[in-house]
């Protein structure tokens, strides 16, 4: 069928405007990344461009002088990551599986039990108090993982994935006289393989992201995990001079500026090289999400 | 159907009353392991979220470290008197809701067009690459956002500044500037979350049977009717759904946002500082955590009686997307 031209108009239209968006959220990435290869006295002459008349490492060599801060940092993200994440969505599959049970009479009370804190809290100082003076994981790596393990929605979300599936097989694995953990592990968590991947990127990306429960729990640089690492070198030039001279560098010429720059490539750049391959099971995560059932 | 909702609703619908302790005792007995199952979690909530209800009291104490909550003096409520007569509260309060406001009003403006224009490209390509790029800004953290925002608008070496004095203009100071900050604010929250709404309201779009586009075809209708009568009457649910949950958490500041790209920059507060933003300060800064608690009881509060509210008109609307 031929365009009409209020069709080819609105086309037009359509192209720009998601190319002109598109454009302004890639541009922040691409300042960055330039700002972190160009040479400090550029920056210092002319600022930060979209294009740099002098390209340079120096930045980056720096970094990797220091490397026993940033494996270090690597190290305690990767860690809580995977542990957290791990931990999270074990539980988060295993209650969902308890609340999506029919015969489970309690269900619906423990559900509002869970739900409950979402739309009320005791709020940030309470928690903080619990966490610092009762728990007593101030600088410990728990209190990294702890806060935040689980989630009501994300124990729903798999509850209602959990429920997509037949319960002919409950009911055929009942026969055989398997008890419920058992069919849990061996029947419903390989077959809510789709809703573990959405839940756990979800969860893993929230730890990855994390810099709070750093900043409230966390002295120890040993344990600064990536992104409170990052942080640190942004906001404090000290903490980043701190920094170099333990590692033993020549203070006076250090490059602030494209430092901070390269910091922010090198601490993000897993996530995005990891993108192109999770962002689908983040599109259809949110497409389950979205439609409550 | 309604009327069996609303006996639902009223309990006097065919609902067998169980309860009772002896009937609890039964069923831990009868699902013993079900109930080790789910115990995990049950004592995650109880710890990370019902005990930390409990610290509420301190709202109603002078906290002081050595005695913790239990023992710290009670002060009635004195530090509700302080908050609610030092005017800080109104500000931060005002603040709060008015951005929230700003970030729902664009953002359901913003999502929806881009959701309409992405689903009319006919270029399977473009169209991948410009939604995979638009989600990008969801998955970074928001340090790296700071950082972000200031190598666009930092005042020696900030890009903006840049391109000003290329063109010969002044530069501007940014970071001593209130007023600009209401507006960049809004726009890089949308910067971050506008994949994310855009691949919502894009699901809402997939659903729509195309028959209806034939039928206006046939009848004549052009490109800007076909948006108007169908395409947006057919998101309205959508629509209506995610911004009267987003009005549901109106009280609720956006922490890391605020606080990464303001920080303790306090030139900024009068346009920037939020409830969440002056709580955390309370508890860091000026360690009052007592009054720091009675703020955040008064924002849980509002919170709460704003989340029952909209929860009551969803189910007006719509009941199947009710949350309680």
């Amino acid at each position: 069928m031929k365009k009409t031209i209020d069709e080819k108009f609105f086309s037009v239209i359509s192209y720009t405007f998601t190319f002109v968006i598109a454009l302004i959220c890639f541009l922040p990435f691409w300042l960055i990344v330039i700002g972190s290869f160009t040479s400090e006295s550029e920056i210092i002459a002319r600022g930060y461009s979209l294009w740099p008349s002098e390209f340079s490492v120096e930045a980056y060599k720096m970094v990797f002088q220091l490397p026993e801060r940033i494996f270090k940092a690597y190290g305690v993200s990767i860690f809580i990551t995977v542990l957290g994440g791990g931990i999270s969505l074990f539980i988060t599959a295993m209650s969902a599986f308890v609340l999506m049970r029919k015969d489970f009479e309690f269900r619906n009370k423990i559900a509002l039990f869970f739900y409950f804190p979402t739309i009320f809290s005791g709020g940030m100082i309470p928690s903080y108090i619990l966490v610092v003076k009762y728990l007593n994981l101030k600088d410990n790596i728990l209190a990294l993982i702890l806060p935040g393990l689980l989630g009501a929605w994300n124990i729903f979300l798999m509850r209602n994935f959990m429920k997509s599936i037949p319960d002919s097989i409950m009911e055929s694995a009942k026969l055989d006289g398997a008890n419920d953990f058992v069919i849990f592990v061996k029947f419903y968590l390989p077959l809510s393989g789709a809703g573990l991947a959405t839940i756990g990127l979800f969860t893993a990306l929230g730890y990855w992201n994390n810099w709070y429960n750093a900043m409230m729990y966390i002295n120890k640089a040993d344990l600064y995990p990536l992104q409170y690492l990052l942080y640190q070198m942004l906001t404090s030039i000290t903490g980043l001079r701190d920094a170099a001279s333990k590692a033993g560098l020549v203070v006076a010429d250090m490059p602030d500026e494209t430092f901070k720059m390269a910091m922010a490539v090198i601490t993000t750049g897993p996530i995005i090289l990891l993108y192109p391959f999770v962002q689908k099971y983040f599109v259809k995560g949110l497409t389950v999400g979205s439609v409550k059932g | 159907m309604q009327t069996i909702v609303k006996n639902e609703l009223n309990g006097t619908g065919p609902v067998l009353i169980k309860h009772g302790f002896r009937y609890f005792f039964r069923s831990i007995r009868k699902q013993k392991i079900l109930w080790l199952m789910i115990l995990p979690a049950i004592l995650y909530f109880i710890v990370f979220c019902y005990l930390p209800m409990g610290g509420i009291v301190l709202a109603f104490k002078n906290f002081n470290y050595q005695q913790g909550i239990f023992d710290s003096p009670w002060v009635g409520v004195r530090n509700f008197e302080f908050l609610f007569s030092s005017g800080t509260l109104w500000e931060v309060t005002k603040n709060t809701i008015l951005y929230n406001i700003a970030f729902i009003l664009v953002s359901l403006v913003m999502e929806v067009l881009v959701a309409i224009m992405l689903s009319e490209l006919a270029g399977k390509w473009f169209k991948k690459i410009t939604q995979s790029v638009m989600f990008l800004p969801y998955f970074v953290s928001y340090v790296l956002l700071a950082a972000l925002v200031y190598n666009l608008f930092n005042f020696e070496y900030g890009v903006v500044n840049n391109i000003l004095i290329s063109w010969g203009q002044e530069p501007v100071d940014v970071y001593s500037n209130p007023g600009i900050w209401k507006y960049l604010l809004v726009f890089f929250h949308e910067w971050k979350g506008l994949g994310y709404g855009v691949v919502i309201y894009l699901a809402a779009l997939t659903g729509i049977n195309s028959e209806y586009y034939e039928a206006a075809k046939i009848d004549g209708a052009n490109k800007w009717q076909e948006i108007g009568w169908i395409t947006i009457p057919l998101l309205k649910p959508t629509m209506i759904i995610v911004t009267l949950f987003a009005v549901g958490s109106i009280m609720k500041g956006q922490f890391e946002l605020f606080y990464q790209v303001i920080g303790t920059n306090s030139l900024l507060y009068s346009t920037t500082d939020i409830i969440d933003t002056y709580v955390f300060r309370m508890l860091t800064q000026t360690f009052e955590p007592g009054m720091g608690t009675a703020a955040g009881l008064y924002q849980s509060v509002l919170s709460f009686l704003m989340i029952v509210g909209v929860n009551y008109l969803v189910k007006r609307v719509e009941p199947d997307y009710s949350l309680f």
